[in-house]
């Protein structure tokens, strides 16, 4: 049978199912590529710049956007599964608006939530005016301009890592990998728009895992003075001038800090997307203790699921750079292609 | 005077019970303290007395309560325990009427038919036998649920069954068997003699028809004789000296005597009057949503009646008092936990096989001895502001929910209230935690610690917005301030109508903290407040009834992944009506609850936080509009 015969479907057009997408599609396999937004991209679209390079993020939306500018991919906006029907490894497939037929094998790529910073309440998200998390710090970058709700510069920011992860106290155990980077290279960010500022991170460990990372850690610190600090922030209040109250311990001077800022910067952390999760029932597959979507391997099998044809890529089985959401993406393509031509 | 050997184990059994049970008493009253003997005496000729034999009929006999939780269950132990006093009672007046003479010793109540083979065939005799016959079938139905529940606990819709231990399953063999073989017994005698009635009678002559009944009936009269005997013998040792405990334990209670907290006389009782019902098992959320289900409160009981360490259950308990309120024999186990956690790790003791029936000394808990307190030198006279009238206490736990201070700000700003906030700053823990922890003489320093800034402010009323420290500003400080909840003021402002609010006409659940509610015992308050400004609606769980939310401080063991998986179930029993607000009054319960997933369409809200947002000067639009824009930003 020709590869144009078989069809293939993939659940969320962010970076993983785009890249995947466009593997698949030069391959010569039937693509039918579903997005609940209305643009494909996902989360990249809200960055303003990459670590480590600091590369714009619009760059890598653009490769995106090419990888699935093919024939055989039919992109679907603004769209949601809604029916699943799983007999002798195909699946039949509906979305609300359409019927799409037999698919052969199915990717799911459906991508992270933030952690909603509102559920650690004594970080004050949503409580005090200041008080805001990585996200919409990106959109000042996009915006040109930082600024305090009384319009005012800040001149003193903090910085919490992991505000969602590696905190039993929510649930969630996991690291999320990327924040501590995005700590770094936000903290030179704001540093490039307001050279004045001090800015501090209160951090648990530094986890500068990828390439040149550490340098950008080193180059925070050497060439912007950035501050770290080793603790975890216990509680925020706001004093009579609206200012941040910061209460921490410094671990590693074994001592209480009491500190105000103008501005705090909650690190929020990645959990599977609820999008994601609401597949669970329809497709019979398994979360791990993390609530990512449990891999059939954790070493050579990180692409699959426990079901025959359904295949995983991207931040739905793991907090992962875009770097690193490329390459599984891409693993994805292949574990597919070698499963079709053997079925 | 007629006489046969059979009888002996009986006779045995009986006065040996009777010994032991007024021995047992004797010490009990012994050990007590000096004001509880008095209570006690006092109560012996006063209205606790009466009301004691009132209750001692209702719940130790008819089992009202148990009736109330499972009808099938209550059943079940109202026909083995009324039916057999009734069998018990109404012998003895068998006997005495119709019997040779009057005054008879027990065993002619008891054996009475073996005596009278031939009595009861016509007249008043004849109906009183078939009143008997009627009274040894309702206890055999009862034994029949029992057996089956045994068996198949799913029968009686109890989940689960105490286990056993080796003389409990002897003693319930032999309990099985005493009335099955009353029943062969006399049917076997009056097939003998043509007597009896509809039971023993009809089943008689059946028997006698293919069996020789004379003969047949006299080993099964010793067999009645000997499970009756040995039931007795072993029932120190066993559950079922909770007959007798739970007796005395209604007079203790009825008498005004209290566990307080240290082991006595009065926790002796209330352990031995536990009857392994089980029913503590069911409403225990540890079980129920965290598989956890070796320390609920039957097993803690049954631990220490064998004198095992139970201080690792002790301490693995939220606290959260469900079952003490379901308790139909109305055991304070939570006080008696509480004296084990303080007690510490004991050291390890070996027991005696005499143990079960000569555990007569008080084991008192040692005081180590240690002491932390140099720990506490960091603690400086808090400085305060003199003379306000209402000085605010957020707590600990609400500087990690600062929505609630906020609220609270805005509520004594609207209602003109010269207010200090104490712990603005970051406080001085109450001391609770601690407490639970079992650690009393550290408690005291951060009490002493808080009392006095309290007493330096000179404020006459004390407002707290976390029930933890409620309860213990309530039970372990000595102040001369009124100390009140927040729900509790802010319903006091309605009321004297310094706080007017808009009707937020939005749906709200509320949810019940346990040291609120069954801690504190306030449940109206908080309702009044809600029912003032929203849709107040009802969910399975109201009052004395409400779930824990699994955050307690309490437990010291859990897992945290098991809190979560009791708060989702929590979460999802109490939003089933979709409300716009899930309140509560605790910022505990509020944190918990933010474990789990919520509806989309529902928040959680401490009760404060809705009243702020009813306050007539600020439009309930301008606070929430304010969230809402954030919260878009986030949700991509
Ligand atoms: S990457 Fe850093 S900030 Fe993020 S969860 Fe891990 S340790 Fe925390
Ligand atoms: S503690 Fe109370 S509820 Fe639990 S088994 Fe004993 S008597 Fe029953
Ligand atoms: S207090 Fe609550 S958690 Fe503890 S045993 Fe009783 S029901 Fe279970």
């Amino acid at each position: 049978m020709h590869n144009k015969e078989k069809h293939i479907v993939i659940i969320g057009g962010g970076t993983a199912g785009c890249v995947a997408a466009g593997r698949l599609a030069r391959e010569g396999y039937r693509i039918s590529l579903i997005e609940k937004d209305k643009k494909p991209g996902g989360k990249i679209n809200n960055w303003y710049q990459l670590f480590p390079d600091r590369r714009r993020s619009v760059e890598v939306t653009d490769y995106i956007n090419k990888e699935i500018d093919h024939p055989l991919i039919d992109l679907m906006t603004g769209t949601e599964l809604d029916k699943v029907k799983y007999k002798n490894g195909k699946f039949s497939i509906s979305t609300g608006k359409s019927d799409l037929g037999q698919a052969d094998a199915v990717l799911i790529a459906t991508g992270f939530d933030l952690f909603d910073a509102t559920r650690k309440e004594e970080y004050g998200y949503g409580i005090y005016d200041n008080v805001i998390t990585s996200l919409d710090l990106e959109n000042m970058f996009h915006s040109g301009d930082i600024l305090t709700t009384k319009e005012e510069i800040p001149k003193r920011v903090g910085i919490v890592h992991c505000v969602g992860s590696r905190d039993e106290k929510v649930g969630n155990f996991h690291c999320s990998k990327v924040c501590c980077v995005t700590a770094v290279k936000q903290a030179i960010e704001i540093k490039e728009h307001i050279p004045d500022s001090e800015v501090f991170c209160f951090y648990m460990d530094m986890r500068m895992f990828g390439p040149y990372y550490e340098e950008l850690y080193r180059e925070s610190q050497e060439k912007w003075v950035v501050n770290y600090i080793r603790g975890k922030v216990s509680e925020v209040s706001e004093n009579i001038e609206g200012r941040l109250v910061i209460k921490a311990e410094d671990t590693l001077l074994g001592k209480p800090i009491r500190m105000e800022v103008d501005m705090l910067v909650l690190m929020v952390g990645m959990q599977n997307a609820k999008a994601g999760l609401n597949l669970q029932d329809k497709f019979g597959i398994q979360t791990g203790v993390n609530g990512f979507f449990r891999i059939r391997d954790n070493h050579y099998g990180n692409n699959l699921s426990n079901v025959d044809g359904l295949f995983y890529a991207g931040t739905c089985t793991a907090p992962m750079n875009i770097t690193d959401t490329i390459s599984h993406a891409r693993a994805a393509a292949v574990e597919i292609t070698e499963y079709l031509s053997k079925n | 005077m007629p006489f046969n050997p059979f009888v002996i184990p009986f006779n045995i059994g009986l006065y040996f019970i009777i010994l032991y049970v007024v021995a047992r008493g004797v010490v009990w009253f012994r050990d007590l303290p000096r004001t509880d003997k008095l209570r006690m005496q006092r109560g012996f000729f006063g209205r606790p007395f009466i009301l004691s034999i009132k209750e001692i009929f209702m719940e130790g006999l008819i089992h009202r309560k148990i009736f109330k939780v499972n009808p099938v269950l209550g059943y079940m132990h109202m026909s083995l325990a009324f039916g057999w006093f009734l069998l018990i009672l109404l012998g003895t007046i068998e006997a005495d009427i119709f019997g040779e003479k009057h005054l008879n010793p027990p065993y002619k109540a008891i054996f009475f038919r073996f005596f009278n083979p031939d009595h009861g065939t016509a007249g008043l005799a004849k109906h009183y036998g078939f009143l008997m016959d009627l009274i040894l079938a309702l206890i055999l139905s009862g034994l029949l649920i029992a057996i089956i529940k045994r068996f198949w606990s799913g029968i009686v819709g109890m989940k689960r069954t105490a286990n056993l231990k080796f003389l409990d399953k002897v003693a319930l063999t032999s309990l099985w068997l005493i009335f099955p073989s009353r029943l062969l017994a006399e049917s076997f005698t009056c097939g003998a003699y043509g007597s009896g009635s509809f039971l023993t009678g009809s089943l008689g002559t059946a028997l006698a028809g293919f069996l020789p009944a004379e003969i047949m009936a006299y080993p099964f009269w010793w067999l009645y004789s000997l499970s009756l005997g040995t039931f007795f013998i072993l029932l120190p040792r066993t559950r079922y000296m909770h007959i007798p405990s739970e007796m005395f334990l209604i007079f203790m209670r009825n008498s005004g005597v209290r566990i307080g907290d240290q082991y006595g006389s009065c926790a002796d009782v209330q352990i031995h009057a536990c009857s392994s019902c089980g029913i503590c098992l069911n409403v225990c959320q540890l079980s129920t949503s965290a598989d956890i289900t070796n320390i609920q409160a039957a097993y803690f009981v049954k631990g220490l009646k064998r004198e095992d360490d139970v201080f690792d259950i002790a301490l693995n308990c939220l606290m959260c008092g469900r079952c003490d309120e379901a308790c139909p024999v109305g055991i304070e186990l939570g006080p008696l936990r509480m004296i084990h956690r303080r007690a510490g790790d004991p050291p390890k003791d070996t027991m005696s096989i005499w143990s079960g029936y000569l555990r007569l000394r008080n084991q008192n808990i040692q005081d180590n001895g240690e002491s932390h307190i140099t720990a506490f030198q960091y603690l400086k006279p808090q400085p305060v502001k003199k003379g306000p009238e209402v000085l605010y206490f957020a707590g600990c736990m609400t500087h990690l929910t600062p929505g609630i201070p906020i609220a609270m700000r805005k509520i004594f700003e609207a209602a003109g209230i010269d207010f200090d906030f104490m712990d603005k700053d970051g406080s001085v823990c109450c001391g609770r935690p601690l407490t639970l922890a079992g650690k009393d003489r550290e408690a005291r320093e951060l009490i002493r610690n808080n009392s006095d800034a309290i007493w330096r402010s000179g404020a006459k009323t004390l407002v707290t917005s976390c029930p933890i420290c409620y309860k213990i500003f309530m039970e372990s400080y000595h102040l001369d301030v009124e100390v009140l909840h927040h729900s509790q003021y802010i319903n006091r402002l309605i009321e004297e109508e310094k706080l007017k609010l808009n009707f937020l006409n939005k749906s709200v659940i509320y949810h019940d903290p346990c040291e609120l509610g069954r801690g504190s015992g306030i449940y109206s308050e908080p309702r009044r407040v809600l029912i003032h400004i929203s849709r107040l609606g009802k969910s399975n769980h109201e009052k004395e009834d409400a779930l824990c939310c699994g955050g307690s401080l309490a437990n010291l063991k859990i897992d945290r992944r098991k809190i979560t998986d009791i708060v989702s179930d929590v979460v999802e029993e109490l939003t089933l009506s979709n409300p716009d607000y899930l309140a509560t009054a605790c910022p505990l319960c509020k944190k918990t609850f933010g474990k789990a997933d919520i509806k989309a369409g529902s928040e959680i809200k401490d009760i404060a936080e809705i009243v702020a947002m009813a306050i007539v000067s600020e439009p309930p639009e301008a606070i929430e509009l304010k969230k809402r824009t954030k919260l878009e930003k986030v949700s991509l």
